[in-house]
Parts: structure tokens; C-alpha cells; sequence
């Protein structure tokens, strides 16, 4: 998709998605309540999935609302009830084992966002694209991905790491959705379903953990160490 | 031919894991297995041959047999078939009878799809597939239901989907880039990079390459993304840690080694490669600290696992005909010496019921047959002649003396002579201390954990005293295809 081509309204359209996106991501970030998580992704899919419908409409690429529609379904309906049912079976509200304040990763996240930033600006520059939206893309593409890797890092109850997880990939969807619209059909169709394995696996390896190694908090899992 | 080829390694294990899922029958699950990994064996050692025949490709354009795939194919059907065959007589003492089909079923399936990466010509398959295998064998990990194995899996699963949905991003960036000059749909093939590169904005296509390297360096256990790499190779059963260590780091280097020739080819290889080099010498450093303190053994096959992947990833960062030549040798020695240091390391945990080596002692007297096969296999992997990993490092070492980076040679001679001391010292207890309770009686080890034992050292015997001249022009065609800065020596030798 050339990008100078783009009506204002398309590129506005996908900024303001984009953005959403990032402040759902912040959402995570700030709150302790495991279902909080869950519904900000669910969420973050349906807006993804938005995404993607607009970015086929406006870049005739019919094949991406297919995707659209896959990515409801998956991403937006059966992960998150997938892993509520895990919430459930768990019984943890909320995260207990806090190493960082919600308010200091917020202002850690807020400086992950900054570096994304510098880093999206010098590739847009160095491809005559300063100023798109492709800049703003990679942005939030890369400042996803450092958030969950910030969630990955300071959240200690199993689940929230499994989260953490698919915001990673959420963030790298959601870039490649203005990125790369024409990325082979069948490629993300595989991974759209290789996610759902993936939390299939985190399911059955959460139950090993409660009933063979006693805990849900990764913090306990300290015996291999040297 | 290829293609044939390449339908039997994929069919083989396939058929057997159907098989072993509908009759579950713990016995029929053994014989299919290794039925299977024969097959694949079989065929593997045919593939380079049918590869060399220019660029085979199939399945519109998904699969690939060319020479580069072909050779860690080799490597990989190699251990998956030295580790069924130990397998039949390790699990057997595990006494978890009625679990053995499902073993058996996720073993094919996590061979099946380390024999599967290096075929897929497509960089977003070839993620798919390295996913994949994650997936598989954490169960396998898991097998044992302890707390440690159950706590090896988590961190396994966690800490390499984080890495590689790096190498996700950077997929995605290196198609990013691709369509600039390509148009915004084509098929992402390594060939089609490879011709576009040079058109491509060669910052943008560092910024890719940097996230894939860091995103499949977690996965062949680069340090300082190893952390899961001891872990899991300590808890998993000892079939399972030959398999993760011989043929899955492997597979995840093919991505590393195929994203390095595409930058290469856009003359943006310098960095590229100082850091590859940088991630293998600290691999290596890492690796000797904690050879040297090391108490677990398998923890210590483990560490040596990251030491020799540090070991490629210098051979390939220093590129040209010897670094390359030696890499691919070396890939195949460390196929061979670590599933024979693995096998050793499991017999002894079950005969001295310990991971500890402080708890093992007195191997060479009580093992005389298997207890020496282990040792030899101890000197080979510090890369002592004469086994094959000398010749290979060696070669390495040339190529790091040639290539600007000369300090990374320099190190490496060195942390190799502390590995070597380090190494051998740990043997050097188990075999000769004098142990506390005694005179133990005799132990004996099953012929079926035997037998891969001797498979593993003869080869490497032979390959260490004699690099014949067909592998040699072997690697020289896979140097050529890979187009690595320097020009292809092929007469070097």
C-alpha cells in the first residue's frame, strides 16, 4: 500500500486505532485485576480486527476481511474465554506478588513509548516516510512490544505472563496490519491458530503447575538455578 | 529425487505418531518410533546428495532442498535416530508404562518438526514451524511430572514465545522492507529477499536483522538469551535433551544463517556479523563460568550445548569458505559428541539415582565399557584431538585469525583452554575420587543405551582424523550459496 496515497480519513482511521490501542496497552500496564487485563485485550483484538477490515477496505485487499472476521472470532472471543476459564479454574483475582507499583511501570512504560518513538522516527526518516502514518505504526508497534515485555518482566501470577505474551504478538498484528497488508494470507491464518494452541499449551502446562508444583506465581519457581 | 526425499522424512514420522495415538500400545509406540526415525535416517543421508543438483523447490515454492537445509536435516535425523534408539532403553526405567505412547508420539513430533524447519522456504513458515516445536517439546519436558521439570517447562515456554515473537517482529519488518521493492504482496521466500536486498533501506533491514537474530538466538541458546537452555536440557528425560541439543539449536541457527546471507547481500553485513561474533564470545564466556562451578550434570551438558552454539555462531559470523566450512562441521560433530555425552549423563543419573556429580563416582570401574565411551566423549567435546571437534574448531580458529574480529579467536583459545580444564575436571572426580561409600558393585547398562554410545564415537573418531574431501566441497557449495563476504576458497584446503 502506498502510503501518500491514503485519503486523510483512512490515515486518521488507522492513527486513531492505532492510539487506542497503545492506551488499552497502558491499561494493562496500570491495573492489578486479572479480568482487567483480559477484557483490555479482548478489546485491543476487536480494534485490531477493525483495523484490519479498514485497511482492506481502503487498500483493496479483500482477503483482510477474512482476517477481520478470524480475528474477532479467535483473538477477540475464544482466547479471552479460554483463558477466563483458566481465571476461574485458578481462583486469582488479582495480581498479589506487585515488584513494581502500577503507577512506576506506567512511567517506565511511558519511557518505552518515548524510545519506540525515537527508533520509528529514524526509520521513517531514513525512508523519505517522516510523518506518516507508518511512523506512528512502528511506534506503537514497537512500544507494545516493550510493554509486554515490561508485563512479562514485573507481573509474577502465571496467567498475567500468558497475557503478557499475546500483547507481544498483538502489537506485532497490529503493525503488520498497515505495515505489510499484503503479507500471504495463509501466513497469518497459521498464526492466527498457532495462537490458539499456544494458550491451549499455557492451559495444560497452568494445571501442571498448580498440581505438581503446588503454585501459579512464578516467584515460587526458584529451584533451578547455576 | 528431493522431493521423494523430503516426502519420506516428513511422512515418516507422521504416520508413525497416527499410528501410536489410535493403537496406544506402549511396545508397537517404540518399534514405530525408531521404525520411523530409521526412514528418516535413511533418507537424510541421501538428501545432500539429491540437493546438490541446484535449488529444488516444491510445493509452490513452500519447501526447499537445498544443500544448507539439507546438511542440518542430516544432523538432525541423525540424533533424532541415535536418541529413539536410547530411548527404548531409557524410558523403559522410567516405569511410566502406560504414558509411554504418548512419549513416543510427542518424541516423532517434536523430530518431525525440527526435521521440518530447515525445509520451509518461506521465513514466515519457518517461524510457524520453530513455534511449533517449542509447543512440542515442552510436554516432552514436562514428562516427568516433577516440580523442577514442570518449573523447567514454564520458564521454557515463556522465555523462548518471548524471544521468538522478536523474530516474529522482524519477519514482519524484513517483509516490510522487501515490498518497497518488490510491490506490497510476493512470496517471502529466502531466494526473493536475497535478490531484493540490495534495494532495501539498509537500516531498516539491520533493525530486522538484529530482532530475528536476537528473536532465533533465544532459541538456539545464544547467551545472554540461554537462560531457559540449562534448565530445560537438565530436566527433560535424556532422550529428549540429546534431541533439544542436537537438533533443535540447530534449526533455530538455519534462521540466523539465512536472514545473516540476506544482509549480506545487501552489503550491510559488517555489523550484522561483529554482532553475531559479539553473541557467540559471550556464549562462550558464559559457558565457561558456569562449566567451571558447575554441579548438575546434565546442567554441565547443558552449558557445553551453549558453549558449542557459541562456537557456530562464530564460525558463521566469521564467514568466508573456513568459517562457514568449519560452522557446518562442527553443527555435525556437536550433533554427535553431545547425544553421546547426553546418553552417558542418563545412564549414570539412573544407575547412581543423582543429577549431582558430586554423588557419581567410581564410573570408570563400575562402567567399564560404557564408562569409557563417556570419557572419550568428555575429551571430545572440550575439542581435544583426536575427535572431530578439533578439526572443526580448528578450522573455526583459522577463519577468526583471517577475519578482522581477531579478538574473538584469540578469546576463544582461551576460554577453550578453560572449558578444557574445567570440563575434564569434573570427570576427573567422577572417575577417579575416591568415592565415600566405597567399593559400589558393578553396574550394567541396557544395549539398547549402549549401542547409540559407540554409533556417536566411531563417526566422530573418524571425522576427527579424516575430513573427507567430498564433505569439503561439500561445504564449499553451501559457502558459495550463502554468498558470505569473502569470496568462496574452495582450494583453500
Amino acid at each position: 500500500m502506498i502510503v501518500s496515497q491514503l485519503p486523510p480519513l483512512a490515515a486518521s482511521l488507522f492513527s486513531l486505532i492505532a492510539i487506542a490501542c497503545l492506551l488499552l496497552a497502558f491499561v494493562m500496564l496500570g491495573s492489578r485485576w486479572l479480568r482487567h487485563y483480559l477484557y483490555a485485550f479482548a478489546l485491543e483484538s476487536w480494534l485490531i480486527a477493525a483495523l484490519s477490515a479498514s485497511v482492506g477496505y481502503y487498500g483493496h485487499f479483500p482477503e483482510l476481511y477474512l482476517i477481520a472476521i478470524l480475528t474477532v472470532l479467535f483473538r477477540g472471543c475464544f482466547l479471552p474465554y479460554l483463558i477466563l476459564r483458566i481465571i476461574r479454574r485458578l481462583n486469582v483475582a488479582r495480581e498479589v506478588h506487585v515488584i513494581l507499583q502500577p503507577s512506576t511501570s506506567l512511567v517506565v512504560g511511558a519511557f518505552g513509548v518515548v524510545f519506540a518513538l525515537s527508533v520509528a522516527s529514524r526509520i521513517g526518516l531514513s525512508l523519505g516516510l517522516a510523518g506518516t502514518v507508518v511512523v506512528l505504526a512502528l511506534t506503537v508497534m514497537l512500544s507494545i512490544k516493550l510493554i509486554g515485555f515490561l508485563m512479562l518482566t514485573v507481573r509474577h501470577e502465571a496467567i498475567s505472563q500468558v497475557l503478557g505474551l499475546l500483547v507481544l504478538e498483538n502489537g506485532i498484528f497490529l503493525g503488520a496490519q498497515i505495515l505489510v497488508p499484503g503479507m500471504p494470507l495463509l501466513i497469518e491464518i497459521v498464526i492466527l491458530f498457532d495462537l490458539l494452541i499456544v494458550v491451549v499449551c499455557f492451559g495444560i502446562l497452568v494445571r501442571y503447575l498448580i498440581s505438581h508444583a503446588g503454585t501459579t506465581s512464578v516467584l515460587a519457581l526458584n529451584r533451578l538455578v547455576g | 529425487m528431493a522431493g521423494a526425499l523430503l516426502l519420506a522424512i516428513a511422512l515418516a514420522p507422521s504416520v508413525a505418531i497416527v499410528v501410536i495415538l489410535l493403537t496406544r500400545r506402549p511396545r508397537l509406540a517404540e518399534g514405530l518410533n525408531l521404525a520411523a526415525s530409521a526412514i528418516v535416517l535413511a533418507a537424510a543421508l541421501l538428501l545432500p546428495l539429491a540437493s546438490l543438483g541446484g535449488r529444488h523447490v516444491f510445493l509452490d515454492r513452500y519447501v526447499i532442498a537445498d544443500p544448507f537445509g539439507a546438511w542440518v536435516i542430516l544432523c538432525a535425523a541423525i540424533v533424532y535416530f541415535l536418541a529413539s534408539l536410547y530411548a527404548v532403553g531409557y524410558m523403559r526405567l522410567l516405569d511410566e508404562e502406560a504414558r509411554l505412547p504418548r512419549f513416543y508420539a510427542l518424541f516423532a513430533g517434536f523430530g518431525l518438526a525440527t526435521l521440518l524447519g530447515p525445509m520451509m522456504n518461506s521465513a514466515g513458515l519457518y517461524w510457524i514451524l520453530i513455534e511449533l516445536t517449542t509447543l512440542v517439546s515442552t510436554f516432552l519436558v514436562a514428562f516427568e511430572r516433577a516440580p523442577e521439570s514442570v518449573e523447567a517447562a514454564w520458564k521454557y515456554i515463556i522465555v523462548v514465545s518471548g524471544g521468538i515473537s522478536l523474530a516474529l517482529l522482524g519477519t514482519v519488518l524484513f517483509y516490510w522492507a522487501g515490498s518497497f521493492v518488490l510491490g506490497p504482496r510476493y512470496d517471502m521466500t529466502w531466494a526473493v529477499l536475497r535478490a531484493a536486498a540490495p534495494e532495501m533501506n539498509p537500516a531498516l533491514l539491520l533493525l530486522a536483522f538484529l530482532l530475528v537474530l536476537v528473536g532465533y538466538g533465544t532459541k538456539a541458546g545464544l547467551a545472554p538469551m540461554h537462560t531457559w537452555l540449562p534448565d530445560t536440557h537438565s530436566e527433560g528425560p535424556a532422550p529428549v535433551s540429546a534431541l533439544l541439543s542436537g537438533a533443535l539449536l540447530n534449526t533455530a541457527m538455519v534462521g540466523v544463517v539465512r536472514y545473516l546471507s540476506i544482509v549480506e547481500a545487501a552489503h550491510a553485513g559488517k555489523l550484522a556479523r561483529a554482532v553475531l561474533i559479539a553473541l557467540g564470545a559471550f556464549s562462550f564466556f558464559v559457558a565457561a563460568l558456569f562449566i567451571v562451578r558447575q554441579s548438575g550434570i546434565k546442567r554441565l551438558m547443558a552449558y557445553s550445548s551453549v558453549e558449542h552454539m557459541g562456537v557456530m555462531a562464530l564460525g558463521f559470523g566469521f564467514g568466508g569458505m573456513l568459517g562457514v566450512a568449519g560452522a557446518l562441521y562442527h553443527m555435525l560433530n556437536h550433533t554427535l559428541n553431545k547425544s553421546l555425552m547426553f546418553f552417558g549423563a542418563g545412564s549414570m543419573m539412573r544407575s547412581y539415582g543423582t543429577k549431582e556429580i558430586g554423588g557419581i563416582r567410581d564410573v570408570g570401574r563400575r562402567f567399564p565399557v560404557v564408562g569409557a565411551l563417556w570419557l572419550a566423549g568428555a575429551v571430545a567435546i572440550t575439542g581435544a584431538p583426536p575427535f572431530g571437534l578439533f578439526a572443526s574448531e580448528f578450522t573455526i580458529l583459522r577463519a577468526g585469525l583471517q577475519s578482522p574480529e581477531i579478538w574473538a579467536a584469540i578469546l576463544m583459545t582461551l576460554l577453550l583452554i578453560v572449558i578444557f580444564i574445567g570440563f575434564l575436571n569434573h570427570f576427573r572426580v567422577m572417575y577417579f575420587s575416591p568415592g565415600e561409600n566405597g567399593a559400589g558393585p558393578a553396574g550394567s547398562v541396557s544395549l539398547w543405551c549402549a549401542v547409540p554410545m559407540w554409533l556417536a564415537l566411531l563417526p566422530l573418531l573418524v571425522f576427527g582424523l579424516w575430513w573427507p574431501e567430498a564433505i569439503w566441497h561439500y561445504f564449499g557449495v553451501i559457502a558459495h550459496g550463502l554468498a558470505t563476504s569473502a569470496p568462496a576458497r574452495v582450494a583453500l584446503r
